[in-house]
């Protein structure tokens, strides 16, 4: 369980970043908190050539809020937002999310962007940025690109990312004073991963209402307006039909808890 | 000299502490001889297969070791002379076939442990895979793959025991309980792994191991068998060791391997196991099926059991302990501490391709307290009893201690009714039942459970002579010297893996000679410097290596009363032995002194000194030795939300006789310890294979143990009735946590669900299983 040889860059901007990732004659991959990284390189089921770690970059690590956007760099960590980087946020949805995510030994050092990026079904941050309805910036040598996370995820450990680019940031829309949120994960063991998640976002203002569910065999799966306060296993067994008898009675039951602390 | 109490029953912190707790102990990865070598193993990806081809690119076939290249190496045999028992050859390489997912195929040698898994991965083996034994029941079936190819069948052993007419009682009984149970495959997981580090020592001309290791002399004798080589050729060392639990109670084929390696290579090698292959390859302990039939009258008063029981015990026999260990203890310990006329029972050691079985902390008795216990509560839900009454009906009296049951298991001491009502009242079963009668706000649902069980301990030659293993444990020996300083120094052959055996035997010491346990030092672990001993486990060495440092300084203090009467001027019948020093009527002299005289100044000796000097080797055993059985009554509490199947424990107690302590927090730490590890068996641990053999966990993202998080706050409440056998009273106590929390936890999970009329039946208990129970019982 050691990794296989790779050799190691730690560039200061991004523009070295994007340098170093469009070199075509060499398989890169890009680390920031490493802690989905690392366990795939002892394993070895990663065997990158390089490793371009990009946690010395001081614009990845703002925490900004820009007119109706909170922007968050991709090297933010949980337990900064944990520790109030976000604080108060939509509601103070970060913070509370953040604080669940595994343990506080992988909060100091996991990332929002590399669990984006990575793109696990059963990672918290996918789940909660798609209710809230966020984008993201990915940036290559070239340019840069805008889009919403929902087409930026496109299936379990795949994204929109083309070679070459990176993941730089994460844009999260403001949250109108009557909106209410809800949040439910079941782990069989705490720290460890979902065996599913529910969040739930509800705009009164809009009349709007959006839940996702994660820990599912495809990407979380995002829900518009249609569940109510008692109908959680229809709406479940329409939206994630192949998930088994299990899975569906857990989803519909972390969507009902989701919903119930929403309107709590 | 501390005048608070030291010797036997004193909660003195652990001397080992000082080097654990400041990171300063030494394990088997800490050391790294000038010029070591790495290696990597090249495992089986398969469960059941034959091996066509090894292609190595011959660039690297310096450095790579397959079967044809040891020369001389002979497979473990782990033999029992139980009839009927078929041994297996293990090769230490794998030849032509492959038995189980992690069987070492080849040995890559590198300068560093990631180039030795480069080379790992060049190695290409062409397989022709065979039908995969997966499950200890398909196993048995006539068309199942026969995975030893000479053989009739995949069982290693089948057993029966008929006591009593159990026909009789099945016509006569009011009550019929039929259950059918499963245990998980487990791998037990110390904090540290294996290891191992050998090297050639060609002054000495002899083989120098070290491995992380329960059982140093074992594994000598083992090296010895495998490798043709002397007794006196092998040194087997083993450093601290981070837990064992039975997983270091083994010989390795790992360690056969690495001795041969260092002589062919003439460089020391290592390796140190990841937990990759830990999981992946080592999943191995457990495993149980169970049909039981329980008869009893109208009130609940068991009157027979009969059972089928399989233990699905791998691929190999394990050395010492062998295939056969465990399943034929189930025949033998299924009636736990019950009293009743009839007992029939079945067992088979089911061959199957998975790794070989070793018997983990409590052996058998964690899934046989599971399967009689939520039988025992079946049974009282049928007489309309509470859990605990049905029990008191049925458990010996303290008046019939000592106590021989049903498979002739000699119970020293102990009062069961006594223990279990300390339970009842603690986990407060009234307020429980109150509380059942409403609704929880949570919606959840609320259940109390009990298991009651004894343990088996320090059990010796008499019961081992009769299985016929490798290994037969007769008289523990301790060598006990006082050094010029007028220290203590004991050496045993017992090894220390976490027991803290330095303080408690310092205290034996203390207890027998008033010297001070900071003067005392422990040597073990190493069979240079130590006398021979079959090693820890079996929870033996508080009785064991407890009686023979016992023994050992009370023969240590004639020699230096009979020293010190010389030097006082007064008659050996006048003095005795008191606070580290030699007492005469009117005068005194400390060890010390007469270890100064005796090393330094022996012109100061009378001339007629007894020249015997000041170092002994005794050995010690009990005269009955059948073993101490010490007993616990456990008590758990759950929450069950019938949602998503999730079990909170809400209370947890343990009620432990295990006779005189001789370290209460020790002891303490023991049952802490012990119990987490029965809610992992519980709740969580589960190694589960694929049809094709195929274990499916492989990192501990999907192997659950149980962490600080899950562990509730166990309640300790100790009952200390002394075994009349022993040399202080005390027992052995080192397993018992980790038998009676499955059965506890799963009658009260069933207690919780009974209103659904439903039941669990297999461990662990998790979500789905208790979703499908509840599912179940809805259509």
């Amino acid at each position: 369980m050691k990794p296989a040889h790779f050799e190691y860059e730690r560039p200061s901007t991004i523009d070295g970043v994007a340098e170093l990732l469009a070199d075509n004659n060499i398989f890169n991959r890009v680390l920031a908190g490493g802690q989905s990284l690392g366990p795939m390189l002892n394993l070895r089921l990663a065997q990158p050539e390089r490793l371009i770690d990009i946690t010395s970059i001081p614009e990845l690590k703002r925490a900004d809020r820009d007119g109706d956007y909170l922007t968050l760099g991709a090297c933010v960590t949980h337990s900064s937002l944990e520790d109030g980087a976000a604080k108060g946020f939509a509601h103070g949805i970060l913070e509370s999310v953040a604080r669940g995510i595994a343990c506080r030994a992988v909060r100091n050092r996991g990332t929002i962007g590399g669990s984006i990026a990575h793109a696990d079904p059963a990672a918290d941050w996918p789940v909660v940025l798609l209710a809230l309805g966020a984008e993201i910036t990915v940036s290559s040598a070239n340019e840069q690109r805008h889009m919403s996370l929902a087409e930026f995820l496109k299936a379990p450990f795949e994204t929109a990312l083309q070679r070459g680019e990176i993941l730089t940031a994460v844009h999260i829309p403001s949250v109108p004073q009557n909106a209410r949120w809800g949040y439910y994960k079941f782990c069989r063991m705490h720290g460890h991963f979902a065996e599913t998640i529910a969040g739930v976002f509800l705009d009164p203002d809009r009349g709007t209402s959006r839940a996702v569910i994660g820990a599912t065999e495809a990407r979380p799966t995002i829900i518009e307006t249609t569940f109510t306060d008692n109908n959680a296993m229809e709406v479940i067994e329409a939206h994630i039909p192949n998930a088994d008898w299990y899975q569906r009675k857990l989803h519909s039951v972390a969507l009902k808890r989701a919903l119930e602390e929403a309107r709590a | 000299m501390n005048d608070a109490p030291q010797g036997v029953g004193a909660a003195l912190p652990r001397k080992e502490d000082e080097r654990y707790m400041r990171g300063r102990g030494r394990y088997i990865a800490d050391i790294k001889p000038n010029g070591v070598r790495d290696v990597a193993f090249v495992r089986s990806p398969l469960a059941h297969a034959r091996i066509r081809d090894i292609r190595i690119p011959p660039d690297i076939r310096s450095q790579v070791f397959i079967a044809e290249d040891l020369n001389g190496v002979r497979a473990i045999r782990a033999v029992s002379a139980l009839p009927g028992f078929k041994v297996s050859e293990q090769p230490i390489l794998a030849i032509d076939k492959v038995r189980y997912v992690g069987e070492i195929v080849a040995v890559c040698v590198a300068a560093t442990r990631a180039e030795a898994e480069d080379l790992a991965a060049m190695v290409d083996i062409d397989y022709e895979e065979l039908p995969a034994n997966h499950d200890m029941l398909q196993a048995r079936s006539p068309d199942a793959a026969l995975i030893h190819e000479d053989w009739s069948e995949n069982s290693f052993l089948e057993s029966f025991v008929d006591v009593g007419d159990i026909e009789a009682i099945a016509t006569q009984a009011s009550i019929k309980v039929e259950r059918e149970f499963r245990t998980a495959r487990q791998c037990m997981a110390p904090i540290e792994g294996r290891g191992v580090v050998a090297e050639w020592d060609t002054r000495l001309e002899q083989l120098i191991l070290h491995s992380a290791t329960q059982m140093p002399h074992i594994v000598r004798s083992g090296l010895a068998e495998c490798l043709n080589l002397d007794h006196g050729r092998i040194r087997v060392i083993a450093p601290d060791v981070g837990g064992g639990f039975g997983y270091k109670g083994i010989l390795l084929t790992e360690e056969v391997a690495l001795a041969w390696l260092t002589r062919r290579l003439g460089r020391p090698v290592r390796w140190i196991e990841d937990r990759r292959e830990h999981l992946t390859a080592n999943a191995n302990c457990r495993e149980h099926h169970y049909k039981i039939t329980a008869y009893a009258d109208a009130d609940g008063k068991l009157l027979g059991l009969e059972a089928e029981a399989h233990v699905d015990s791998g691929a190999y026999s394990a050395y010492p302990f062998s295939a056969c260990l465990e399943s034929a203890q189930v025949g033998s310990i299924l009636p736990g501490p019950y009293d009743f006329e009839a007992f029939r029972c079945r067992t088979w050691s089911s061959c199957t391709n998975k790794a070989p079985i070793l018997p983990y902390r409590g052996v058998a008795r964690t899934g046989v307290c599971f399967a009689l216990e939520l039988v025992l509560d079946a049974i009282a839900r049928e007489a309309g009893r509470d859990p605990h009454d049905i029990r008191l009906s049925n458990l010996p009296s303290p008046n019939a201690m000592p106590f021989d049951n049903i498979t002739a298991k000699h119970f020293d001491s102990g009062d069961y009714p006594t223990c279990l009502k300390t339970a009842v009242e603690a986990i407060n079963f009234e307020g429980i039942r109150a509380r059942q009668k409403t609704p929880e706000a949570d919606g959840r649902d609320i259940g109390v459970g009990f298991s009651i069980f004894c343990e088996q301990g320090a059990h010796g030659t008499t019961v081992y002579a009769g299985w016929g293993i490798p290994m037969v444990p007769g008289h523990e020996q301790c060598s006990a010297r006082i050094t010029p300083d007028g220290e203590l120094e004991l050496r045993i052959g017992a090894h220390s893996h976490g027991q803290g055996l330095e303080t408690t035997l310092a205290q034996v010491a203390h207890e027998i000679l008033g010297i001070d346990p900071g003067c005392v030092r422990l040597v073990h672990g190493d069979t240079g410097v130590t006398p021979y001993s079959t090693g820890t486990w079996g929870s033996r060495c508080m009785v064991m290596s407890g009686g023979a440092v016992a023994t050992a300084c009370e023969a240590l203090a004639e020699r230096a009363k009979r020293i010190g009467a010389s030097l006082l001027q007064a008659e050996e019948a006048e003095v005795r032995i008191e606070g580290g020093s030699v007492v005469a009527p009117n005068s005194d002299i400390s060890l010390t002194d007469i270890a100064k005289v005796w090393y330094l100044k022996p012109q100061d000796l009378p001339s007629d000194v007894d020249p015997s000097g000041l170092e002994v080797t005794v050995g010690y055993k009990p005269e009955v030795d059948t073993g101490t059985f010490s007993y616990a009554a456990h008590a758990a509490v759950v929450a069950v939300d019938t949602e998503t199947g999730h079990i909170e424990i809400l209370d947890y107690v343990v009620v432990e006789d295990g006779g005189v302590l001789v370290n209460p927090m020790i002891a303490d730490g023991q049952v802490y310890g012990g119990t987490i590890q029965g809610i992992g068996t519980a709740l969580y641990e589960e190694m589960i294979y694929d049809e094709r053999g195929q274990p499916l966990a492989s990192t501990l993202a999907d192997y659950l143990l149980p962490g600080s998080v899950e562990a509730p706050n166990i309640r300790v409440i100790h009952m200390e009735t002394p075994s009349p056998y022993t040399r202080f009273g005390q027992k052995g106590i080192g397993e018992s946590g980790a038998i009676g929390p499955p059965a506890a936890i799963g009658n009260a999970v069933n207690d919780a669900i009974s209103k659904y009329n439903t039941e669990i039946h297999e461990l662990p208990i998790t979500p789905r299983r208790v979703l499908t129970a509840l599912q179940k019982a809805q259509s």
